[in-house]
């Protein structure tokens, strides 16, 4: 009887705070301690990293006669202009910096050169998906292709993608081809391997009962495409998605590097690196990391809507 | 949350007992439904090769029940699968409604009911009763009408909008019947339906599906390994053995038409599981 009680009851000390710390953990999936703390310790070590590797800096610019007390001296290895490793807070100034402060349209801006890598990610993200989707779907077909295609398409990655970038680009400015699209197709190169090797997994992934019973019915193979193995293969769809736009970001940085890129992150990590200012890469590089887990979470959302509609639990 | 099964929930039809006597047919008197001459069935493996059927004559007629029943390995389901097309012998004859499998397969003449429910998890229960409808290519307005129609017949009005995950084992085996028999086929082909089932749900579904059989008056092939379960179901059972696989024994189950779970304790219940477990015992001497 106690027992029962207790379970319809409300659960003791249910106040606000329990609440707000119950839907934190919902959305952590229960990680955020273990999360804050990694993070926590991660910052405690750059800061402790730079102090060593700034020192030398900071003592060749003072020169022999300066002496400094040992906060001076920290803070002097936190505040460098182009120091070898910034320290956080200096990353996060230049990025407030450049992406609020800083008009978007202005070559200074973070938000213009994310906005130039974004839109040759989309792009390539589109191409390299629906190239991956097409490859999977002729090679579960054609059972021939599998054997002929698939030693191609795993070759396909093993070529350096830095190396192979500028022929592209150059061959496509030949035929008038210049911009975003020799960009996004580099993009594409890297991104549709994941999204073919997952799909051809999904799309053998019905039970050879549920392919069977598509036969009882005399069902055309078109049927059993999309009746059966489309949706049988939804859930790999988004997980290699996840991966393959991430991907994609990496294509789009690596295709503005050696093309002379005037603009786009990969751009402003290369001029960043030129000129020293070690700050602007981070910078850059820090928009790139929260672009990637935007652009992640964005397709985790269209996965969750899609399976939300195909039963909610798979 | 899974939606548990009570009794009520667990019925398949609302057949009277005089309802079941009126629809048993004279056995033998129409035409045959399937008939087999010298079927044999080899697969090649690696190992050499294994003979599933080896000349098996069995002729199936309009309205019977007929069990096969045998131990694994003994072809039972291969020859269901044969019967459906879902394999092809390696010799000998076989028609179906009077035409080969391929035929028959390609005019829908069957429905399929597997071990596994193999319910589409994306797909609703109505949507999964749906599903052969679809590829039949009937106007959506049909579609429903005759689901909705099924789905009373096993007794899951109520349940449409579920997904298969909640429901109960014994409710989506019952959604897997309703798909088999949506597209109204005259055969219904059973591949161990109630086997991955506990005892109790699968008394229960035993009852319910006689008196569908008796409403519906389809020809059923009953695959199972479960002597008591065949006896109570059948009109006839066919008693096969493995190595090669092969029919041993036909045994005629004359048992009055309104049959009750309490029958198994009668003796002719027991008489004619007495036989069905010679036959099987028969065959397994052929072993080692």
């Amino acid at each position: 009887m106690t027992t029962e009680a207790t379970s319809n009851g409300r659960r003791p000390g249910a106040g606000p705070a329990d609440r707000l710390g119950r839907r934190l953990a919902r959305v952590t999936g229960g990680r955020a301690i273990p999360i804050a703390t990694v993070v926590i310790v991660l910052i405690v070590v750059w800061y402790l990293a730079a102090i060593v590797m700034n020192a030398g800096v900071v003592m060749t610019l003072a020169g022999d006669n300066v002496k400094f007390g040992f906060t001076d001296f920290v803070a002097a290895t936190w505040s460098q202009e182009r120091p070898p490793l910034p320290v956080p807070h200096q990353i996060l100034i230049e990025m407030r910096k450049t992406i609020l402060d800083v008009a978007v349209t202005s070559k200074r801006s973070l938000v213009y050169h994310a906005e130039v890598t974004l839109s040759t990610t989309l792009l390539g993200f589109l191409i390299g998906s629906l190239t991956g989707i097409l490859l999977a779907v002729a090679i579960v077909h054609l059972k021939a292709l599998q054997k002929a295609l698939m030693p191609w398409i795993i070759a396909s990655q093993t070529v350096p993608i830095l190396a192979v970038a500028p022929i592209v680009v150059v061959v496509l400015g030949n035929i008038g081809i210049t911009g975003t699209l020799p960009k996004a197709l580099i993009s594409a190169y890297l991104c549709f391997f994941p999204v073919t090797i997952s799909m051809v997994k999904g799309l053998t992934s019905p039970d050879p009962m549920l392919v069977d019973l598509m036969r009882t019915y005399y069902a055309s193979p078109n049927q059993t495409f999309w009746k059966l193995r489309w949706p049988a293969a939804v859930p790999f769809l988004f997980t290699s998605l996840k991966v393959a736009v991430a991907i994609s970001l990496v294509g789009a940085i690596v295709a503005e590097l050696p093309t002379g890129a005037q603009a786009g992150l990969g751009a402003r990590l290369l001029a960043g690196s030129y000129y020293g200012q070690t700050i602007q890469i981070w910078a850059a590089l820090f928009t790139a990391a929260a672009l990637a887990a935007l652009l992640v979470a964005a397709v985790g959302l269209a996965e969750v809507v899609t399976v939300r509609g195909m039963g909610g639990r798979r | 949350m899974s939606v548990e099964s009570d009794g009520n929930q667990q019925t398949f039809g609302r057949g009277t007992a005089a309802g079941v006597e009126a629809a048993r047919p004279a056995s033998g008197s129409a035409y045959p439904v399937i008939a087999t001459r010298n079927l044999s069935l080899t697969f090649e493996t690696d190992d050499g090769p294994v003979y599933a059927l080896s000349k098996v004559d069995l002729s199936i007629h309009k309205g019977e029940f007929v069990s096969l029943i045998g131990p694994s390995g003994c072809g039972k389901t291969t020859l269901l699968r044969v019967i459906a097309d879902l394999e092809q012998a390696t010799s000998g004859d076989i028609e179906v409604n009077g035409v080969p499998p391929q035929v028959a397969r390609t005019r829908r003449d069957y429905g399929y009911v597997f071990q596994a429910p193999a319910l589409y998890p994306w797909r609703t229960v109505i949507g999964n009763v749906m599903l052969p409808l679809e590829i039949i290519g009937l106007p959506r307005a049909e579609r429903h009408e005759r689901a909705r129609a099924q789905l009373a017949l096993v007794n899951l009005t109520g349940f449409e909008k579920k997904f298969p995950w909640q429901l109960s084992g014994g409710m989506q085996q019952r959604a897997s019947i309703a798909r088999a028999l949506s597209f109204d086929p005259e055969l219904l082909l059973m591949d161990e339906p109630f086997g991955a089932l506990d005892e109790i749900v699968r008394d229960k579904l035993n009852g319910q599906l006689l008196k569908l059989w008796a409403e519906t008056r389809k020809t059923v092939v009953f695959v199972t390994h479960s002597i008591p379960e065949a006896v109570f179901l059948s009109t006839r059972i066919v008693v096969m053995s493995p190595r090669p696989g092969r029919i041993i024994d036909v045994v005629d189950c004359d048992l009055p038409a309104d049959r009750t779970l309490d029958m198994r304790e009668s003796p002719e219940f027991l008489k004619i599981a007495h036989r069905v477990r010679e036959g099987l015992r028969a065959g397994h001497s052929y072993d080692d």
